[in-house]
C-alpha cells in the first residue's frame, strides 16, 4: 500500500562499498617477528579494521581496504612493531 | 459491560498508569520538576513487579531520549518524560527519533522557559518543538491525559504514521492536582493496543545503517516531505482511534479538535491545554449574558487541524486564539497557525491573538469571558478591531 510506503532515511552496508583505506596518507606497516600477540592493536583500532587471525606467519592482519591510516596501532604498540609508511 | 474503576490520580500520575498499561518496556529519563513523579510511580510499579520494563539512568535529557530511541529501534515501546529545560537540552535527540521514524511517546509536563527560573506553566517549551516533525497534544484533564497516551501508542504505530508523538500536559495545574480518573482494566486496552509495529527494527546480524549522508540531497528533501505527508495522514488515524477508544470506554474527545457550545455560535474562543476549562466556565459566563461564544479546543497542533478548524469557522464573526507562548518578534505560535491554516483554507474572519498567562500568570475564568466581551463589543460597534495582537497581563 502506497501509504504505508515511506522514505527512510536507512542503508544497508555491504563489503566492498565505502573503501575508505583510500583516505590513508600513511600506512601502518607490521613487522610480524617483534609482535608479542598482546592485541593492543586489535583493542584500539577506532575502526574494527585489525583481524586476529593467529597463523605461523602473523598474528594479526590489517584490512587496508579500511583502514585510514591514522596511526592508534603504531602508537600503542608496546614493541614498536608497526611502522607508519607514507603512501605511495 | 465496562469496568469502571475511579482512582483519584494527578497528571503525573496518570501519565504512569497510562505507560504502565500500554506495557511499555524501556523507560528512561532525568529528573525536572514538574515531571519528576511520573518516572517516580514508573520506578515504583516495575520495583512492585506490577510493570515489566527496563529503567535506564541516565546523565541527562538528551541521553534519556537518546536511549529510548536506541529501545524502540530495537522493537520495543519506550517512553520518556521531560519539561522545559530539559526538554531543551533533548531538542537535537527530538530530530533524530523523528528523523528516523521511529514510533516512541512522551509526555512533556509544560513549564516555563527561564531565565528568571521559574516552575510554572506556560507552553513556551512545548510549542518551540514543533518543527521536528512530532506529533504534538494537548491535554485538558487528566482522564484525558491518561486516555490521549494509550492513543498516542496505537496512533505512532500505525503504519501510516510511523512518529513519534508527545502530550502536554500542565505544570501542577495537571502534573500535580489530583483528579479521579478512570483507569481502564489491562485487557481494555490489551485488546486496543496490537502488538507494536514500526518500520524496521535493528537486529544482531542483520547490519542497516540510519542516517548516513545521502548522495542525493532530493531524497532528503523527500524523507522531510514524506514526514510533512505521514503528519497529514496522521489526522485521519487520530479520529479512527478516538472513535475506537469512545467505543470502548465511553469516552470521545473529538479526535483533533473539539467543539464546546459551537452549533449556533458567531464568536470563537480557540485554546489548548488545562486553562480550557477555564475558558469552558467563560464561555458559560458569556452565554449567560446573551453573547453567541462557542470554544474549540485544540487537541492536537501537529498535526494541525487545518479542515476541521475551517468547518466550524465557515460562517463564524469573530475568532480569539489564546496563546500561552509567543514567539518575540511576532506572535503566539498557535495564532501563526490558525492564521496561516484559515487562509488556505479560504475562510476570512477577523481573528485576534491574546498572549496571556506566560510564565505562570494566573488566568480566570472571568479574565477570559472579560477578554472576549470586549473583542465582540468592539467588533459590533466598529466593525473592525484596533489591535490584533494584545498581551495580557492581568
Amino acid at each position: 500500500m502506497s501509504e504505508e510506503t515511506h522514505v527512510l532515511p536507512l542503508a544497508k552496508p555491504k563489503e566492498g562499498l565505502s573503501q575508505t583505506g583510500t583516505w590513508r596518507v600513511r600506512k601502518p606497516v607490521i613487522d610480524h617477528s617483534k609482535c608479542v600477540k598482546c592485541m593492543m592493536c586489535w583493542l584500539h583500532c577506532p575502526e574494527s579494521t585489525i583481524d586476529v587471525i593467529d597463523t605461523p606467519e602473523k598474528f594479526v592482519e590489517i584490512d587496508y581496504e579500511y583502514c585510514k591510516g591514522c596511526g592508534v596501532c603504531a602508537n600503542v604498540c608496546p614493541v614498536k612493531a608497526i611502522s607508519m609508511v607514507p603512501e605511495g | 459491560m465496562i469496568c469502571v474503576v475511579i482512582k483519584p490520580l494527578t497528571g503525573n500520575y496518570a501519565v504512569a498508569w497510562a505507560v504502565k498499561l500500554g506495557r511499555v518496556r524501556v523507560v528512561s529519563a532525568y529528573p525536572i520538576t514538574p515531571q519528576t513523579t511520573i518516572v517516580e510511580k514508573i520506578s515504583e510499579f516495575v520495583e512492585k513487579g506490577e510493570m515489566d520494563a527496563r529503567i535506564i539512568r541516565v546523565e541527562s535529557e538528551h541521553s534519556a531520549l537518546a536511549a529510548v530511541y536506541g529501545a524502540a529501534s530495537g522493537g520495543v515501546r519506550a517512553f520518556t518524560a521531560t519539561s522545559s529545560h530539559g526538554l531543551m537540552y533533548m531538542s537535537e535527540m527530538l530530530w533524530w527519533v523523528a528523523g528516523a521514524r521511529v514510533p516512541l511517546v512522551m509526555a512533556i509536563v509544560t513549564r516555563t522557559m527561564g531565565p528568571p527560573w521559574n516552575i510554572w506553566t506556560d507552553h513556551s517549551d512545548f510549542l518551540s518543538q514543533r518543527d521536528t516533525g512530532w506529533l504534538m497534544m494537548f491535554a485538558e484533564h487528566n482522564q484525558e491525559v491518561l486516555d490521549s497516551i494509550i492513543q498516542l501508542f496505537k496512533i505512532t504505530e500505525d503504519p501510516r504514521v510511523f512518529l513519534p508523538g508527545m502530550v502536554a500536559l500542565d505544570a501542577f495545574i495537571l502534573s500535580h492536582t489530583t483528579e479521579p480518573v478512570d483507569i481502564p482494566g489491562q485487557s481494555l486496552v490489551d485488546s486496543f493496543l496490537p502488538e507494536r509495529r514500526q518500520p524496521y527494527v535493528f537486529r544482531a546480524g542483520e547490519p542497516i545503517t540510519m542516517g548516513n549522508i545521502p548522495s542525493n540531497l532530493k531524497e532528503h528533501m523527500k524523507m522531510r516531505w514524506d514526514i510533512h505527508k505521514s503528519l497529514e495522514a496522521a489526522k485521519k488515524v487520530i479520529a479512527e482511534v478516538d472513535q475506537e477508544w469512545s467505543k470502548l470506554t465511553g469516552r470521545s474527545y473529538g479526535g483533533l479538535i473539539d467543539c464546546y457550545r459551537c452549533s449556533d455560535a458567531k464568536y470563537f474562543i480557540v485554546g489548548a491545554g488545562a486553562w480550557v476549562g477555564d475558558m469552558r466556565e467563560a464561555t458559560e459566563l458569556l452565554r449567560s449574558e446573551g453573547y453567541e461564544v462557542g470554544l474549540i479546543k485544540m487537541r492536537y497542533v501537529r498535526p494541525f487541524p487545518s479542515e476541521e478548524l475551517a468547518s466550524v469557522l465557515r460562517n463564524a464573526k469573530g475568532v480569539v486564539v489564546f496563546d500561552r507562548a509567543v514567539s518575540p518578534g511576532s506572535a503566539g505560535p498557535m495564532y501563526l497557525d490558525v492564521v496561516t491554516h484559515l487562509t488556505e483554507q479560504n475562510v476570512r474572519v477577523p481573528i485576534k491573538n491574546v498572549l496571556a498567562g506566560l510564565a505562570g500568570v494566573d488566568v480566570t475564568y472571568e479574565d477570559i469571558a472579560g477578554i472576549v466581551k470586549s473583542f465582540i463589543n468592539e467588533l459590533e460597534s466598529k466593525g473592525a478591531i484596533s489591535r490584533y495582537i494584545e498581551w495580557y497581563f492581568g
